[in-house]
């Protein structure tokens, strides 16, 4: 690992390839100081081949030039050492004794090459642009499969080459050096066999995070599409009994869901009253609304325990609304003075009946009205009272907390409110549904939309109004 | 639960609070409001107190235990029946009968 500077002796072989053998490991987490290592290697590559060039009557510059590049651009890429240079080191050995200097990119080792062999070097330099440039492809993490495609076929290629040198070595050879050939042939096989399939491995491997990481990427998306639209996302998983969770942004979504289909079954409704349609078919529908009312009451409930401030403050409502909302709803007596004018014809009965109603809900507001400001003022007065001490006395942090808990008790009490508010709407309507007949409830149903979908379309020409 | 129950028959309207209870003070609210002056027994106040609230929530299934309405010696129930029999009228009408209104 690190530079090593070999030098091949004239009849050292056997050596150079066992010096060489280990893998040389760039300096990985530093892609630049490649970059400019390279750059100055290159000049001294130059430097060192400046003879070489000049014996060898070819351009070694443009070999190096073109493995340079690619490996650059791998090591940029991947910072992953160079395994075990195989093909490096067998060509060192086809190559045979010389006194070439090759400084390595990577690990500043040189290997020598033959200077006297003109027809043995010329094959070898087409080995070495294979070489550097198979090796540094393949080790570096293949960015596409096919450059490790390309690899392999290099590396067949070379395996001729490196086959055919030997071949054209020992045949020029002294046969004393066959043997040792043999084994190393067959060690140097083994490598690249070994090599191939970590290559190989390693290609499955990257392959297996890129696709998990793409699925990862549209996970995500998905989820957080699914939050925006208000699905909300248990950690259990379990999605069917939603609304533990984010207790707000699931009852918004809810409630739009909500509407949405009020809306439908007003428009149904609608259709029915003004097709003359019997009153069994009329009570269908009426009866649909009504169980669908008590729908939004269940979920506001189940939403007030999750998140009671936000039902209070009305922020699910349009602006118009909630001014004048009244304990996280609407007024039933308003509702109801509103409905009045609007379902005459009724009976005597009838209209006591209603007037009575109303008078009660009133009632009834009233009376819930005062408990929230009989609670807001003993939340005031816990929270006021405390003698103002030194900070710090264990005393005060005592009276401190005690404060804290009884009005965070106090506030628990909020949701009760918020409760029989609702409670007080619930019963408001079933009341008034028994007093008229299904026509009259129809209709009532139909006024009442109209008097919301009116305050809800006043909040959007509000809020769009151009402003000076 | 004697006590409670005694309590309760001692006059036509009967409510069962703690005095840091606002429901209960709703509740209260609406009596007077309909012109009915119950006996209030705040149970925080009384020595029995905590006696008589677990009478309540236990025996009587009062939950949350305060307020608890005894109309004419019976037990009515809490915040949530009130207001339910008092939109339909029937509150009116057992205040009537148990002559603790007139009209």
């Amino acid at each position: 690992m690190g530079s090593r500077g070999v030098k091949v002796g004239a009849n050292d072989g056997n050596k150079v390839v066992n010096e060489i053998m280990p893998s040389y490991v760039p300096p990985i987490s530093a892609p630049n100081p490649i970059g400019t290592e390279g750059s100055s290697i290159r000049s001294s590559r130059i430097l060192d081949f400046g003879t070489l060039e000049q014996s060898l009557g070819f351009r070694i510059e443009d070999a190096v030039d073109i493995t340079r590049n690619s490996l650059f651009n791998q090591i940029k890429s991947s910072g992953q050492a160079l395994g075990n240079d195989v093909q490096f080191g067998g060509l060192n050995k086809s190559l045979g004794p010389s006194d070439v200097k090759m400084s390595s990119f990577v690990g500043s080792q040189t290997v020598s090459l033959p200077k006297d062999s003109q027809t043995k070097v010329a094959s070898v330099s087409g080995c070495i642009r294979e070489n550097w440039g198979e090796s540094s492809m393949a080790d570096a993490s293949p960015r596409t499969d096919t450059s490790t495609d390309d690899t392999d076929e290099k590396n067949q290629g070379l395996e001729r080459n490196q086959l055919a040198v030997v071949a054209a070595s020992d045949s020029s050879d002294k046969s004393k050096e066959k043997a040792g050939d043999q084994k190393t042939l067959r060690r140097l096989a083994q490598n690249r066999e070994a090599a191939r399939k970590s290559r190989l491995r390693k290609k499955a491997y990257v392959q297996q995070l890129e696709s998990s990481r793409l699925k990862l990427t549209q996970l995500e998306q998905e989820l957080q599409r699914a939050r925006q639209q208000g699905i909300f996302i248990s950690s259990s998983g379990d999605q069917s009994h939603s609304m533990s969770g984010n207790g707000a942004l699931a009852f918004d979504v809810e409630y739009a869901r909500w509407l949405e289909e009020h809306n439908r079954q007003i428009n149904e409704l609608r259709a029915a009253v003004n097709s003359h349609a019997g009153d069994t078919e009329l009570r269908t529908i009426v009866d649909n609304v009504t169980a669908h009312f008590d729908d939004i009451f269940r979920l506001k409930g189940i939403a007030a325990k999750a998140d009671v401030f936000h039902i209070l403050s009305g922020m699910w409502k349009t602006p118009a609304e909630r001014c004048f909302m009244w304990i996280g709803g609407f007024r039933s007596s308003e509702l109801l003075k509103l409905l009045v004018n609007q379902l005459e014809p009724l009976t005597e009965q009838q209209l006591v009946g209603i007037c009575n109603l109303q008078q009660s809900s009133q009632q009834a507001e009233d009376a819930l009205s005062q408990g929230m400001e009989a609670l807001q003022q003993s939340l005031a007065e816990t929270l006021a009272s405390g003698s103002p001490g030194p900070s710090g006395s264990s005393g005060n942090v005592a009276n401190y907390m005690g404060q804290m808990a009884m009005a965070m008790g106090k506030l628990g009490t909020l949701e009760g409110f918020l409760r029989q508010a609702d409670n007080l709407r619930q019963q408001t309507l079933q009341q008034m549904h028994r007093i008229l007949t299904t026509r009259q409830s129809a209709r009532a149903l139909l006024a009442i939309n109209d008097y919301f979908s009116r305050l809800r379309a006043l909040s959007s020409l509000w809020l769009a109004r151009p402003r000076e | 639960m004697d006590r409670v129950r005694d309590l309760a028959s001692q006059k036509a309207a009967v409510i069962f609070t703690r005095s840091s209870c606002c429901m209960c003070h709703t509740v209260k609210a609406l009596f007077y409001e309909l012109g009915a002056s119950p006996a209030i027994h705040e149970l925080d106040r009384n020595t029995n107190g905590k006696e008589m609230e677990w009478a309540l929530r236990e025996q009587m299934g009062c939950n949350p235990a305060v307020p608890a309405v005894f109309i004419g010696g019976k037990f009515v129930g809490s915040a949530k029946d009130i207001i339910s029999l008092h939109v339909d009228g029937t509150l009116k009408q057992m205040l009537i009968d148990a002559r603790a209104i007139w009209f």
